[in-house]
């Protein structure tokens, strides 16, 4: 568990302002811990993404933030404020639900124009800022449809539009892009990264896609079980996954599960120099860092095995092979576009790429 | 698919039905309001005089007027019952919503002439009301109003039709969306703002739907007037009722029926239009 120390940005670059704080919040419907424990900051600006399989409890940890949950246990802060307390209505915080949520009754300008009118803004500052936001997502000449009208992308820009018009010092993601087809989801995904850099706008975003939020973090949180797993940058949590369950869950990797023994790991077939103390051992070894040998002999600190070839799926940008290296033991390995390949080869990788996790 | 066969044979039960129950009967009535008694007997005398009595004789006029008023409250005091209890139950009767929607159907299953007769004992000179107001010393003698009037027979009409109020509101709040409720509030809205704004605007319909069944089935009843409504409180169902029977004027109760036929069509006509109007499906 390393969220602690993933916690701390990076040191090099000036500690941005922390705009929200969750300390030890944890949330029980009945006799279920839906969260346990949960302490996380949100830097100023920060796109944040809550990520883990359905049942984790990051919906609720964003239900909490936007004050439909109460907390069972501990506080969230924003900006120095006790939020947690705060009803939903008083919180500066604005939320994107996962089905749009859009008022069916009202039109798209009367939708976008709800949270300024309730709070008494007057006309014509209500008809500029209104404006204004539908022109950021592109919307300006479906100001007078109502909703239903509307494709699940145009229901997506409208609500993103209904909650920033509002100047949120944090905006809440419920999964927004998951209702729409691959497609529109990575052209919506690119906007909503764009839009985020443009205005400044802190993002708590909700998904269950690891792609997505790879591509869409500043830093993740992946939650398991009700608990934070790891928080830390996509490149961070890619290269250094603390824990077994984190390196499986964000992208591919193979899980070797063997043993160090005087300076050398050895996991069935495959062995290579691992530093540490002797005992049982899991590593992570990513499929991209895994080579075809070719004759080349392997410089110190690679380890080399041979494997027989047993499927390959080739997805244009590269091809994936899985290999038997013997008693059944499968490896996934990544290489690039190469061709047809059958029988035994050498495979060689860096030492250096076995990542120890812990369990 | 189904041979021409199969779809006449089961078409024709409910066609003979609606022909034999319906249309049948309905035209009969139209006939009969275009008749004439003479002597004692009906004449198939094709005139208007029926219609032109019933607007020129201020008595059943009277009734008439009186009866929309009484509709008109029974709906008022069914709508300002009902929606309020239809709104506990959907947005924060939690747990106990079960127990408590189970408690407003009861009655439903009580008889119509029970509930009636309750009303009697309740509301009477030697009633249970009038007994408890005496016994506090707020009156010395029965108050007479309570029983035989307008006000007892919108209260037991009130009584009866408030469920069915209550049942198309309830359908309607169930149906809105909580995320549509958590939206606004998340923008800013605080319950009052949020009912204003979201909930009532969406329940149309189905209060629409409630207070039509309630003016609806007030109009034509007659039940309650006999039992509790006495002679002030008499209404234009009653009238018919002995047109048809002791007072022997066919055509002038059908005349009769026939315009309250044409105010429920038409009642129906527009708060269809209007509900559809208001809902977004």
């Amino acid at each position: 568990m390393s969220s602690v120390a993933a916690n701390s940005l990076d040191p090099a670059s000036a500690a941005p302002a922390i705009l929200l704080e969750v300390r030890g919040v944890a949330k029980r419907f009945g006799s279920r811990d839906v969260l346990r424990n949960i302490s996380l900051n949100i830097a100023q600006g920060e796109f944040l993404t809550l990520l883990g399989e359905s049942g984790s409890g990051k919906t609720t940890l964003l239900r909490l933030v936007a004050g439909f949950e109460e907390p069972t246990a501990g506080e969230i802060w924003m900006s120095g404020e006790r939020l947690d307390t705060l009803p939903p209505y008083k919180r500066r915080v604005n939320t994107v639900f996962q089905h749009y949520a859009l008022f069916p009754h009202l039109s798209v300008r009367e939708n976008v124009a709800y949270g300024l009118r309730v709070k008494k803004t007057s006309a014509m500052e209500i008809g500029d800022r209104v404006d204004e936001a539908l022109r950021m997502v592109k919307m300006q000449e479906f100001a007078a449809s109502r909703p239903s009208k509307l494709s699940g992308g145009q229901q997506q820009r409208i609500a993103l539009a209904r909650a920033l018009v509002n100047l949120p010092l944090l905006l809440l993601l419920d999964e927004p892009l998951s209702a729409l087809d691959a497609n529109l989801r990575k052209q919506m995904q690119s906007e909503l990264k764009a839009l985020q850099r443009e205005i400044g706008i802190t993002f708590l975003f909700v998904t269950h896609d690891q792609e997505e939020a790879m591509a869409l973090s500043d830093r993740i949180a992946l939650l398991r079980d009700g608990a934070l797993e790891q928080v830390a940058s996509p490149r961070e949590i890619y290269a250094h996954p603390a824990t077994a369950y984190t390196a499986q869950f964000i992208g591919q990797t193979n899980l070797l599960r063997g043993e160090i023994l005087d300076g050398v790991a050895r996991c069935g077939a495959l062995e290579w120099p691992a530093g540490g103390p002797s005992g049982a051992a899991i590593f992570s070894l990513r499929p991209e860092a895994i080579r075809l040998a070719g004759d080349v002999v392997a410089p110190p600190g690679t380890a080399r095995f041979r494997a027989a070839l047993q499927q390959q799926f080739f997805s244009g940008a590269n091809e994936l092979l899985e290999v038997n290296c013997g008693l059944g033991q499968l490896v996934r390995v990544r290489i690039s576009p190469h061709g047809p390949l059958s029988g035994e080869h050498d495979f060689v990788f860096s030492a250096a790429d076995a990542i120890r996790v812990q369990e | 698919m189904y041979s021409r066969g199969y779809k006449t044979l089961v078409s024709l039960p409910p066609l003979l039905w609606v022909g034999l129950f319906l249309l049948l009967p309905y035209a009969l009535m139209l006939a009969h309001s275009f008749w004439a008694v003479r002597e004692g007997i009906l004449v198939q005398q094709w005139n208007l005089d029926n219609y032109a009595g019933l607007f020129s004789k201020p008595v059943y006029l009277g009734v008439l007027l009186r009866t929309m008023r009484i509709a008109a409250s029974v709906t008022l005091c069914s709508l300002l019952l009902g929606y309020p209890l239809a709104y506990y139950l959907s947005f924060h009767a939690g747990a106990r919503k079960e127990l408590l929607y189970q408690l407003v159907i009861v009655p439903l299953w009580v008889s119509y002439l029970v509930r009636g007769y309750a009303w009697k004992t309740i509301l009477g000179s030697e009633g249970v009301l009038n007994g408890f107001l005496q016994y506090l010393h707020l009156t010395h003698e029965p108050v007479a109003f309570l029983l035989y009037s307008p006000f007892a027979v919108v209260l037991m009409l009130t009584h009866i039709y408030t469920p069915f109020v209550f049942l198309p509101i309830y359908a309607a709040l169930e149906h809105i969306p909580r995320p549509l409720v958590e939206a606004s509030q998340d923008l800013g809205a605080g319950s009052a703002q949020t009912f204003l704004r979201v909930i009532l605007p969406l329940s149309i319909p189905g209060l629409l739907a409630g207070a039509t069944f309630a003016f609806v089935l007030s109009l034509g009843d007659f039940l309650a007037p006999l039992l509790v409504g006495g002679a002030s409180g008499t209404m234009i169902a009653n009238i018919v009722e002995s047109l048809f029977g002791a007072a022997y004027d066919w055509p002038l109760g059908a005349a009769i029926s026939v315009c309250i036929l044409i105010i429920t069509i038409s009642l129906l006509f527009l708060s269809e239009r209007l509900e559809k109007r208001w809902s977004y499906k």
